[in-house]
């Protein structure tokens, strides 16, 4: 199948249309001549999109206070179903891209290609690169039906680019009864106190884990980020223990993080962590384990007790 | 309205009601038995897919989801939870672990054809294994599995059977025929209230799964394990399995690989070596 229109899922925040879209939309245009975009964002988002090479933006209405993945999925397979939708969509690996995919793969009866950090033409068609075993391995698959290709594709896996588009069209696509599906609502948004960085724009990434030994000593890891202006990021393993929340976590689950400098404090680089990280530019690792695998990929490792390493780092940047 | 309704008498009307309520809340968890992420995981050169011989465990993400639908019927004060999975090779041997931690019983569907299924068709058999466990007020599921880890197969099920669904929650408290969630968000959660039932998938760490005592493994073996094939649940094998995917791996390749650089021995000077290193990096 030819690819000759792609649409990206696009996410917005207060306005602002998310980077990874923005990825999204680079790596589109390279696949496909048309490009356009499908959001349930109110915001109007069709300046900066277009700006980056999409021309039509095609809104799901009536998504306010409401779960955006029955609405979306179901207008997007309405529009497949009328013979107006795509021949691929690329959809962020988000908490809310991930709803959209899955619905819309049961409405098409198509799968999907999961974890997708790049995509390339196999045989006249698109295929995704999936790495595996923390990113030593690649996997590319292509879809064998003649169905409409749903990507999830990881963030920071393309450059985001303008290119000089002007303002995009826009576009109100219609959302069929979703029944049960459409019931939830979101009653509050909670915005969790932040005072650095983000792990998605630090330069620099501090990240704990299990080798810390107690939660309390995840405070050794927030002093060196605020030292640094870093962002701090965890293992998986201290997220499932309860030691920090979610949204800290790197790897394959959680953040890809595509820093300058990325600390690793007590982390034995699990696969799923590695994933996560492994695109950083350098990274330095300490680990009382000469066999963690993290110092296979680390420029810097330091074999001791980060008990007794991140005290006396913290105190020597505290005196610089 | 009459007096009566008013101030301390609906206290009367909530009591009455309160009586006639069978208080019960039917769990049903999906768990996957996984290779043991202690060994290396490998691929079948021929298939191209994880290998699954050897032992299977059960997923250290479906634990939350167990110990929190035990914490449910615990405090609805009534029903049970039920597991469905499944597997090749009739493995047991993860669904007694969540039977030990005091899940009632589970729905096993193993059937040859199903090796090779992708995230749709396990899905598609999930639902059905789900729809022949019972009646079942929330349906729970991690949020993704720690060998294969697509992520989309709890919303794949909340579709296919036509249910309200909310993903990375953090917290659940039912109310009444109401799910109050909190949803994991990039800037912090959203409260989300869903109408029941419902599908929630649940992040790790958001609640400690308990050990199973002596007693819970004595009694998980002989808890039921009603173990069905593809035929069974009215699947035909080709909609599953390597046939249904409609995907194909088409190339293996090795990634680039990093080049490890300078590691040292702590020598009680090596954070000198983290800061040389920063500030040749400019960061400091």
């Amino acid at each position: 199948m030819a690819i000759s229109k792609i649409w990206v899922y696009a996410e917005a925040a207060d306005g602002e249309v998310s980077n990874t879209t923005l990825e999204l939309l680079a790596k589109a245009r390279d696949l496909a001549d048309t490009v356009e975009v499908v959001t349930a964002s109110s915001d109007d988002i069709t300046a900066s999109v277009g700006a980056h090479g999409a021309t039509k933006v095609l809104t799901v209405p009536g998504t306010d206070g409401k779960l955006v993945g029955p609405p979306v999925a179901a207008a997007i397979a309405a529009a497949v179903e009328a013979g107006s939708g795509p021949d691929a969509i690329l959809i962020a690996t988000s908490y809310d891209g991930r709803d959209v995919a899955g619905r819309l793969s049961v409405k098409l009866d198509a799968p999907v290609i999961t974890n997708v950090v790049d995509l390339v033409e196999r045989d006249g068609a698109l295929a995704g690169v999936e790495p595996v075993f923390g990113g030593s391995t690649n996997v590319i698959t292509k879809f064998t039906a003649d169905k409409v290709n749903i990507f999830l594709v990881r963030p920071k896996s393309f450059a985001a680019e303008e290119s000089g588009g002007g303002a995009a069209g826009a576009e109100e696509l219609s959302v069929p009864d979703l029944g049960a599906t459409g019931a939830p609502s979101i009653t509050n948004r909670f915005v969790e106190e932040q005072s650095g960085p983000s792990l998605d724009d630090a330069a620099v990434v501090v990240a704990g884990g299990r080798g810390l030994g107690e939660k309390d000593n995840f405070e050794l890891v927030e002093s060196l980020s605020k030292l640094l202006s870093a962002a701090p990021g965890a293992s998986r393993a201290i997220v499932d223990a309860g030691w920090v929340p979610y949204s800290y976590q790197v790897g394959q689950t959680g953040k890809v993080v595509k820093p300058t400098v990325y600390i690793a404090a007590g982390i034995s680089g699990a696969t799923q962590h590695l994933v996560g990280m492994k695109g950083s530019k350098n990274i330095i690792a300490i680990n009382k384990d000469p066999e963690a695998p993290i110092f296979s990929i680390a420029d810097l490792g330091i074999v001791g007790d980060v008990h007794k390493v991140m005290p006396k780092l913290i105190e020597a940047l505290q005196s610089r | 309205m009459s007096v009566a309704h008013t101030g301390g008498a609906c206290a009367v009307c909530y009591r009455a009601v309160a009586r006639d309520r069978i208080p019960s809340m039917n769990v049903v968890v999906c768990v996957k038995q996984i290779p043991d992420p202690a060994d290396p995981g490998s691929l079948d050169p021929q298939t191209k897919t994880l290998k699954r011989d050897g032992k299977l465990i059960l997923d250290e993400s479906d634990s939350y989801g167990v110990e929190m639908a035990l914490q449910l019927v615990d405090t609805a004060g009534g029903g049970e939870v039920t597991l469905v999975s499944m597997a090749p090779n009739n493995e047991v041997s993860g669904l007694r672990t969540a039977l030990a931690m005091g899940a009632a019983k589970a729905v096993l569907v193993s059937d040859d054809a199903l090796a090779g299924t992708d995230a749709l068709g396990t899905a598609k058999v999930l639902a059905k294994a789900i729809e022949r466990a019972g009646d079942a007020d929330l349906i729970l599921a991690a949020t993704e599995s720690s060998d294969g880890y697509t992520g989309t197969v709890p919303e794949q099920i909340a579709e296919l059977l036509n249910l309200p669904s909310v993903t990375f929650a953090k917290e659940i408290a039912i109310d009444g025929s109401t799910a109050k969630i909190q949803r994991q968000t990039e800037a912090g959660y959203d409260d989300v209230e869903s109408p029941l039932p419902a599908l929630v998938s649940v992040t790790a760490g958001v609640v400690e799964p308990r050990y199973p005592s002596f007693k819970g493994i004595m009694a998980a073996k002989s808890k039921p394990v009603d173990e069905v094939t593809l035929g069974d649940l009215g699947i035909d094998a080709g909609s599953v399995g390597w046939a249904g995917g409609g995907q194909e791996i088409v190339e293996v390749t090795a990634a680039e690989e990093r080049e490890a650089g300078t590691i040292v021995e702590d020598d009680g000077e090596g954070f000198n070596k983290i800061v040389d290193y920063l500030a040749e990096l400019k960061v400091i």
